[in-house]
């Protein structure tokens, strides 16, 4: 479906490009920084029955709280508005809605039919007077509203921006409760926003960083259920754990799936020395990728699967390398002061997220893949563990505060360094693994 | 350097701490009634007990940032855990290797089983069968002091060396 949109929406630029030849269209261009937030104003959209109407006040706050989310537009407040939509075929009074600054406009409709909602919604530029794409509609069951507000979110975003959007996805992460010594883990998966969250495991074993599968219906992890740290795979949808097993007196650990999803990278700790290895999920046969006496550690593939990004203290401090998937020389990409680590290669292919410890501090930087250009976007006692959004716009990571009741808990942050926001959890949060766009 | 040879030394200081700091609660029982010479089996008083082993003899040994090295003060742990368990051969043990929280998750699980293998290969070279040894690490999972300073940092760089049960079972 999301192909058909993007297809459709190109169509449309094109052909609406000398309607727009004076200004253009509405588009707000991400490379180029946004200073001001684009304003925005989202009436509630209108139900098509009673039965509909909590859901249309809902799916409304959804899409502007997405929105909003984002740090590049701005909700401009119904307490502000002139026109009241009560319908959605009837034409909308693009004057009153240019009086109070608005931007864009987003109208729809909720219809309730037993367990089946419906959304339909446009999204219009107020200054041309011209709709923003192709009205739509999406057919979903009331139990997955916030899924369709999101799916709503993200047409808005990219036809705004031009780019996918995010707000449609999962995070896998570890929920954390109790004091520092006796922290209990449980492995979770929540909306992208933080609702909806799942508990997959209990707390009995000490469970890290899940990395989701490249279509997001598997989790790799790593657990103590047997009493030293092993990798798991499981079912998003029916979790039933499976250890990926790796030789005996070993332990494992910083899984990370390959881009078709049939092979893990991962660290393996033989005589106490970590390398690198790979296994066939399908088989279980594993082969080793780095050999030497140093740390090598958290891996992450290159979105064409032909590269890997490590960390290895080989030359002393922990640093970042990249060299070939199957193993074989590396080259190291960091240089700036300090120990690098966890770095992450983005869905685009172009930046490598990282955490950076320096002076004392901990940040999240990213930097090309040749290790130009490093920029850091956070600076804190404790950052770490950074993950991409699908769209490679925003990268979620967990801080930890510092001192006896020192929490952690998760953040994101626009690769621009703006809009620094937590990431709300019933619980303490770490380890986020930011799943792909849903279906 | 300064600096290093400044955290061994607070390393070795507490070494000594950690064992007169105990959980009182592993300590066995066992104790008042005993008079002079008399040993309660299992008690930190005899000498062939776990309890003993952990706090006479001492379980841990400390290590400087970032470092698996064994100092001459861990050696010495070492070298009394070593004879304590020739002595005492029916006894197993797992070696913990952990970090303190500052690094990376993975950093510290891969240098906490750096530690514990070093203890480990200490404990082989003075004569212990490497199949009574195994390691985890835990990396900086399981701190046991909760400050941000190098105070609590310096105890929970530590190797422990946990007597899981006995051979004969």
């Amino acid at each position: 479906m999301m192909k058909l949109l993007t297809s459709l929406f190109v169509g449309l630029t094109l052909m609406s490009a000398p309607v727009y030849a004076q200004n253009g269209p509405l588009r707000l261009e991400l490379d180029e920084g946004i200073i001001e937030p684009l304003p925005f104003a989202v009436p509630d959209f209108v139900p098509d029955s009673p039965a509909a109407a909590q859901f249309a006040q809902d799916i409304s706050r959804v899409v502007a709280a997405d929105l909003t989310g984002t740090g590049l537009f701005r909700e401009i407040s119904s307490d502000a508005f002139i026109s009241r939509v009560s319908s959605f075929e009837a034409p909308v009074q693009f004057a009153d809605w240019k009086a109070i600054n608005a931007d864009a406009l987003v109208t729809g409709a909720v219809n309730v039919s037993g367990q089946k909602l419906t959304v339909r919604f446009r999204v219009w530029d107020v200054f041309s007077g011209q709709e923003l794409g192709n009205g739509l509609q999406l057919a979903g069951t009331t139990e997955g509203w916030r899924r369709m507000a999101h799916k709503v979110a993200d047409q808005v975003y990219s036809r705004i921006t031009g780019e996918g959007g995010y707000f449609d996805s999962r995070v896998a992460f570890v929920s954390e409760s109790g004091p520092k010594d006796q922290r209990l883990k449980r492995l979770a998966i929540m909306d992208y926003d933080g609702a909806n969250v799942q508990y997959m495991t209990d707390s009995a074993a000490i469970v890290l960083a899940p990395r989701f599968s490249p279509t997001g219906d598997r989790l790799l992890y790593t657990s103590y259920e047997s009493g030293s740290p092993r990798i798991y795979v499981t079912e998003v949808g029916r979790p039933k754990p499976r250890e990926l097993k790796t030789q005996d007196g070993t332990m494992s650990f910083s899984p990370r799936f390959s881009p078709d999803g049939r092979s893990i990278v991962y660290s393996l700790i033989q005589g106490g020395n970590t390398d690198l290895w790979k296994m066939d999920i399908a088989s279980g046969q594993s082969t080793r990728l780095t050999n030497t006496p140093a740390i090598e550690t958290a891996p992450s593939y290159s979105p064409d699967g032909s590269r890997i990004v490590f960390e290895s203290d080989r030359s002393g401090t922990p640093q970042l390398y990249v060299m070939a998937a199957n193993g074989g020389e590396a080259t190291r990409i960091s240089f700036g002061a300090g120990r690098y680590g966890t770095p992450v290669w983005s869905p685009r292919g172009d930046l490598i997220a990282f955490t950076k410890q320096n002076q004392g501090r901990f940040h999240i930087g990213v930097m090309r893949i040749d290790g130009s250009e490093e920029r850091l976007l956070t600076a804190s006692f404790l950052d770490e563990g950074p993950t991409w959004s699908p769209n490679g716009r925003v990268i979620m990571f967990t801080r930890e505060t510092q001192g006896a009741s020192g929490r952690a808990s998760l953040y994101s942050v626009d690769i621009s360094g703006r809009n620094l926001r937590p990431v709300r959890t019933p619980d303490g949060g770490s380890d986020p693994s930011w799943g792909p766009l849903q279906n | 350097m300064n600096v290093l040879s400044k955290v061994l030394a607070l390393g070795a200081l507490s070494v000594i701490a950690a064992c007169t700091n105990n959980d009182p609660s592993a300590l066995g029982g066992g104790g008042g009634n005993g008079g002079i010479g008399s040993i309660v089996p299992g008690s930190p008083s005899d000498p062939r007990s776990p309890a003993y082993f952990q706090q006479t003899v001492g379980d841990r040994v400390l290590f400087a940032v970032d470092q698996s090295t064994l100092s001459p003060e861990a050696q010495t742990v070492l070298q009394g855990q070593a004879d304590w368990l020739l002595a005492n051969p029916d006894f197993v043990a797992t070696i913990e290797g952990h970090a303190d929280e500052q690094g990376t998750r993975e950093y510290n699980l891969a240098l906490g089983a750096r530690r514990a293998n070093a203890a480990r290969e200490y404990l082989i070279s003075r004569g212990v069968a490497g199949s009574r040894l195994n390691t985890v690490s835990y990396g900086k999972e399981r701190p046991i002091e909760i400050c941000s300073t190098e105070e609590c940092y310096s105890k929970n760089r530590r190797a422990v060396t946990v007597l899981t049960g006995s051979t004969l079972g």
